[in-house]
C-alpha cells in the first residue's frame, strides 16, 4: 500500500500542521512515513505545498512525481488547481472553499471554486464555517484534515490521537475545539 | 533507543550529539538553520537522559556573527581536542572560504565536521552552487545522505574520520533533505572527548615553511581517502549480473551513476525501466576512481544523475573523444538547473512521463511569489523611504540579504540590488565614490553584524555621502527568528564607535503613525553630505507573535 499526498496552501495557513498530525498518526499506525516541507523565505506569505508519502513499505524519496498523488489535499482553492498535474486518474482533491486573496491577480472566486468541483473528484469543505461551529477559527487546518481522514489510509482514533498530542501544551480547551474541528470536517457529530 | 521522526538537519543535529560534539557553532541560512536548532532544543530539553553518567560538561550549540567566526572557533576547538560541528548553507562557506581552505592543512585533533546545506532550485538562496567542488578545492573529504537515517550516521561517521585523518569532514546537505521527515532509529551516544591541547608544534600553523611540509603530507592523506572511499559502503556499486562478461554487460541500454538524492528518484523509477541497470551510487569523496572504472568497463552509455552541478559527470567525461558515452546535465540529458524530482528524472532515464488524472484548469493560474508578512516593520520603513527619496530624479538603494530583499517586488519596489552578506554598504560606496547621489545601503540587524561592521568603516574612512538604514527587529528573521549576537543598543555603540557623527546616527520606530516624522528624518540624512546610519527600530511581526502566544499560553 502506498499513498501519496500534496499539501498546497498559502505560508502561514497551517499546512504543516495538517502535514505533521496525519504523519504522526500514520506512525502511529505502522506506516512509513516521508514528510517534505518548505521553510526559509519561500514560506513568506506565498504558495507553499508539502509531499507527503505513506507507505506500508520503503519509502525511496522525498517527493511525489506528477500523476502519482492519491489526494491534494489543499487550506485554499487556487493553490489546489496548482497541483492537479500531480493526481493519479482516480486521484482525490480535498480543498478548502475560502479563497486566501493576497495578490492582485487572483481570479474570480466562483471561476475558481467551479474549477474545483469540476475536477473528476473534487470535494469542497467550508473550513471556515466549520471551524466557527467548533469555537476556534484557527482551527481551519483540523476541519480539513477531518475531511480528508475519510480517505485515507489510517483509522479515525490514531487521528485524534495525534491531534490531542500536538496540541496537549495548549490546554485542555484548545485540543477539545480542535478535535470538534475534526469532528465536524468529517461530517460525522 | 527509541525511533525519531526527524528532519534531515535535525538527523545531523542528533548525529553530532551522539557522536560526543562538545559544540556546535553556525550562522542561520536555510536549509541549514535547523541543525542548531534541533541541538539547541535537545538540550534544553532532555540533556539528562541523552548523557546520564558524563563527567564533562553538556554540549553547547551557539549561532556566531557570520560563518568564518563560527568555522574559526571550530578549529579553535578541535586543536583541544574537542569534537565539534559547523553549520551553514552554501554560500555561507563563500564567507568562511579562507579558514575552510587552510583547515585541511591543520593536523585536525578533535573531529570537526562542516555540515552545509545547499539549495538546488533555489528555494531561499542566490545561486546553487554544489559544495563539492569546495570540498574538493580544499582536499577535503565529504559525505553526501540520501536520507535522513543516512544523514544521522553519516554525521557520526563523519568525526570518526576526521579524528583517523586529521582532516575537516565536509557533510553535504540539500534542501530536501534537509526539510524533510522520517523516521530515524539513533544509535548509543558515544562519550565526549576530553580537553587536551596538541602536541605537535606545526600542528595549527600556516606559516609557508610548516605549510609546505603539512600540505605535502595531505597530499599522501588524500591517497588514504581515495582507498577508504572505493571500500566504503556509502559507494555501494550493484552490478546487475555479477557473473557477466563485459561484451553483455555492454549490450545493456545503460549504466547509472548516482549522487544524492539523485539515488531515490533513479529507485522510484527503476522498476519501469525493463531491464536493470549497473548501478553506482556515491555518498562518499574523494571519488573511488576504482569502483567507477569498474563500472565503467562493462558500459556502453552511463547516465550520471546527480543533485547539484555534474560533478562526477564532468570528470568522467575528459576532453578527447572516447568510447563510452557520458550522459547527464552535460549533453541535456538531465536537466541542468533546479532541483532533480521523480519526473525530471524519469525522463533522463527515457521514460515516458505517468498520466495524470486531472482535467486542464481552464485559465492560467496566477503566481503567488513570497512577500512581507502582515504589520512588518520592513514595509513601513520602504514606504517611508521611498518617499523621501520621491523628490530626487536619481538614486540608488542598494540593498542585502534577508526579508527585506522582498523590498524588490511589488508593492515596495525600493530596493535595487542584492549581491551577497554586507554588500549593500560597500556597494553603496562604489557608487557614492562614483557620483551618485543619493545612496542608500538598506540591511538588517543580523546582516550588519555578520559583514556589515567592515564595510561601515571603509565608508566612514573615505569619507562618502550615503546614507545606511539598518532595518533592526531584534531577530534573525528569514530564517524564522534566531537571537541576534549584539541587542539594539550595541548595534548604536557599534555604529558610533566606527567613526558615524553622533547627530547622524539617527533611530526611527517604522510605523504607520510615524510616517510623515520617519520621511522627515529620513529625507534629512539623504541631504547631508557624509556617512549617516538611520537605525529603524521595531520587533519583527513573527517574533512578536511568538512571544505573545506563549505568555497568553502561561496566563
Amino acid at each position: 500500500m502506498k499513498y501519496d499526498i500534496i499539501l498546497g496552501g498559502v505560508g502561514g495557513q497551517g499546512i504543516l500542521s495538517v502535514a505533521a498530525v496525519i504523519a504522526q498518526a500514520a506512525m502511529a499506525s505502522g506506516l512509513e512515513v516521508r514528510q517534505s516541507e518548505v521553510h526559509g523565505m519561500a514560506q513568506r506569505g506565498g504558495a507553499v505545498q508539502a509531499h507527503l508519502r505513506l507507505a506500508d513499505g520503503p519509502i525511496h524519496g522525498d517527493l511525489i512525481g506528477l500523476g502519482r498523488a492519491d489526494m491534494i489535499l489543499s487550506m485554499e482553492p487556487l493553490e489546489a488547481l496548482r497541483y492537479v498535474d500531480y493526481l493519479k486518474p482516480e486521484g482525490l482533491v480535498v480543498s478548502a472553499e475560502e479563497p486566501y486573496n493576497n495578490i492582485v491577480d487572483y481570479p474570480d472566486e466562483a471561476m475558481v471554486l467551479g474549477a474545483v468541483a469540476a475536477l473528476p473528484h473534487g470535494i469542497i469543505v467550508q473550513t471556515k464555517q466549520l471551524a466557527r461551529e467548533a469555537g476556534n477559527p484557527t482551527a481551519a487546518n483540523m476541519v480539513l484534515v477531518g475531511a480528508a481522514s475519510k480517505y485515507l489510509p489510517i483509522e479515525l482514533p490514531r487521528i485524534r490521537d495525534a491531534v490531542k498530542a500536538r496540541l496537549a501544551s495548549k490546554g485542555e480547551a484548545v485540543v477539545e475545539m480542535n478535535l470538534k474541528a475534526l469532528e465536524l470536517g468529517r461530517g460525522e457529530k | 533507543m527509541s525511533e525519531h521522526v526527524l528532519l534531515g538537519d535535525e538527523a545531523v543535529g542528533l548525529g553530532a550529539l551522539h557522536a560526543g560534539a562538545s559544540f556546535a557553532y553556525g550562522y542561520p541560512g536555510t536549509p541549514s538553520t535547523e541543525i542548531i536548532e534541533y541541538m539547541q532544543h535537545v538540550l534544553a530539553h532532555n540533556p539528562a537522559e541523552l548523557f546520564q553518567g558524563s563527567a564533562e560538561p553538556l554540549p553547547r550549540a551557539s549561532w556566531c556573527s557570520n560563518e568564518k567566526t563560527a568555522y574559526e572557533a571550530a578549529i579553535g576547538a578541535s586543536a583541544v581536542n574537542r569534537r565539534v560541528l559547523v553549520t551553514m548553507k552554501h554560500v555561507g562557506l563563500n564567507v568562511a572560504a579562507d579558514p575552510f581552505m587552510n583547515s585541511t592543512l591543520m593536523n585536525i585533533q578533535g573531529g570537526v565536521v562542516l555540515a552545509v546545506g545547499d539549495d538546488p532550485g533555489m528555494h531561499s538562496s542566490q545561486n546553487e552552487q554544489d559544495s563539492r567542488y569546495f570540498a574538493d578545492f580544499a582536499k577535503m573529504p565529504c559525505l553526501e545522505p540520501h536520507d535522513q537515517q543516512e544523514a544521522y550516521e553519516m554525521t557520526r561517521e563523519a568525526f570518526d574520520l576526521s579524528e583517523r585523518f586529521h582532516v575537516p569532514v565536509l557533510l553535504k546537505l540539500v534542501t530536501r533533505l534537509s526539510h524533510s521527515r522520517a523516521v530515524v532509529r539513533p544509535r548509543a551516544p558515544r562519550a565526549r572527548n576530553p580537553m587536551l591541547k596538541f602536541s605537535g608544534r606545526d600542528d595549527f600553523m600556516v606559516l609557508p615553511a610548516t605549510s609546505r611540509k603539512n600540505y605535502a603530507a595531505h597530499l599522501g592523506v588524500m591517497v588514504e581517502l581515495e582507498r577508504e572511499s572505493v571500500a566504503s559502503a556509502y559507494n555501494p556499486l550493484v552490478l546487475a549480473d555479477e557473473g557477466a562478461d563485459i561484451a553483455t554487460r555492454r549490450s545493456r541500454p545503460f549504466a547509472v551513476i548516482t549522487t544524492g538524492l539523485g539515488r531515490n528518484y533513479y529507485e522510484e523509477n527503476a522498476s519501469d525501466l525493463g531491464f536493470v541497470p549497473d548501478h553506482l551510487h556515491i555518498g562518499m569523496y574523494p571519488l573511488p576512481m576504482d569502483t567507477i572504472r569498474r563500472l565503467a568497463e562493462g558500459a556502453s552509455r552511463v547516465i550520471c544523475i546527480e543533485e547539484g552541478y555534474p560533478y562526477v559527470e564532468r570528470l568522467l567525461k575528459g576532453i578527447v573523444p572516447q568510447e563510452l558515452v557520458v550522459s547527464g546535465k552535460l549533453d541535456g540529458t538531465v536537466q541542468a538547473s533546479g532541483e532533480l524530482d521523480p519526473d525530471n528524472v524519469r525522463a533522463a532515464l527515457g521514460l515516458s512521463p505517468l498520466k495524470s488524472g486531472a482535467v486542464a484548469v481552464p485559465f492560467s493560474l496566477p503566481g503567488r511569489p513570497p512577500q512581507l508578512c502582515q504589520g512588518c516593520p520592513h514595509a513601513d520603513t520602504f514606504i517611508a523611504l521611498k518617499e523621501a527619496l520621491s523628490p530626487y530624479p536619481e538614486s540608488l538603494v542598494t540593498s542585502d540579504i534577508g526579508c527585506y530583499s522582498l523590498g524588490f517586488l511589488p508593492p515596495h519596489q525600493v530596493i535595487e540590488t542584492a549581491l551577497c552578506m554586507g554588500a549593500s554598504i560597500t556597494m553603496g560606496r562604489g557608487a557614492a565614490e562614483s557620483g551618485m547621489h543619493p545612496v542608500v545601503a538598506v540591511l538588517g540587524d543580523s546582516t550588519f553584524m555578520h559583514s556589515g561592521l567592515t564595510g561601515l568603516t571603509d565608508v566612514v574612512s573615505a569619507k562618502l555621502s550615503i546614507t545606511v538604514i539598518i532595518l533592526d527587529n531584534y531577530t534573525t528573521g528569514m530564517t524564522g527568528g534566531q537571537d541576534t549576537i549584539v541587542a539594539s543598543p550595541g548595534i548604536r555603540a557599534a555604529v558610533l564607535g566606527l567613526g558615524v557623527e553622533p547627530e547622524h546616527c539617527v533611530e526611527i520606530v517604522p510605523l504607520a503613525k510615524n510616517r510623515e516624522q520617519n520621511v522627515a528624518i529620513i529625507a534629512g540624512e539623504l541631504a547631508y553630505r557624509g556617512v549617516s546610519v538611520v537605525i529603524a527600530k521595531r520587533e519583527c511581526i513573527q517574533t512578536l507573535k511568538r512571544r505573545n502566544a506563549k505568555q497568553g499560553a502561561v496566563s
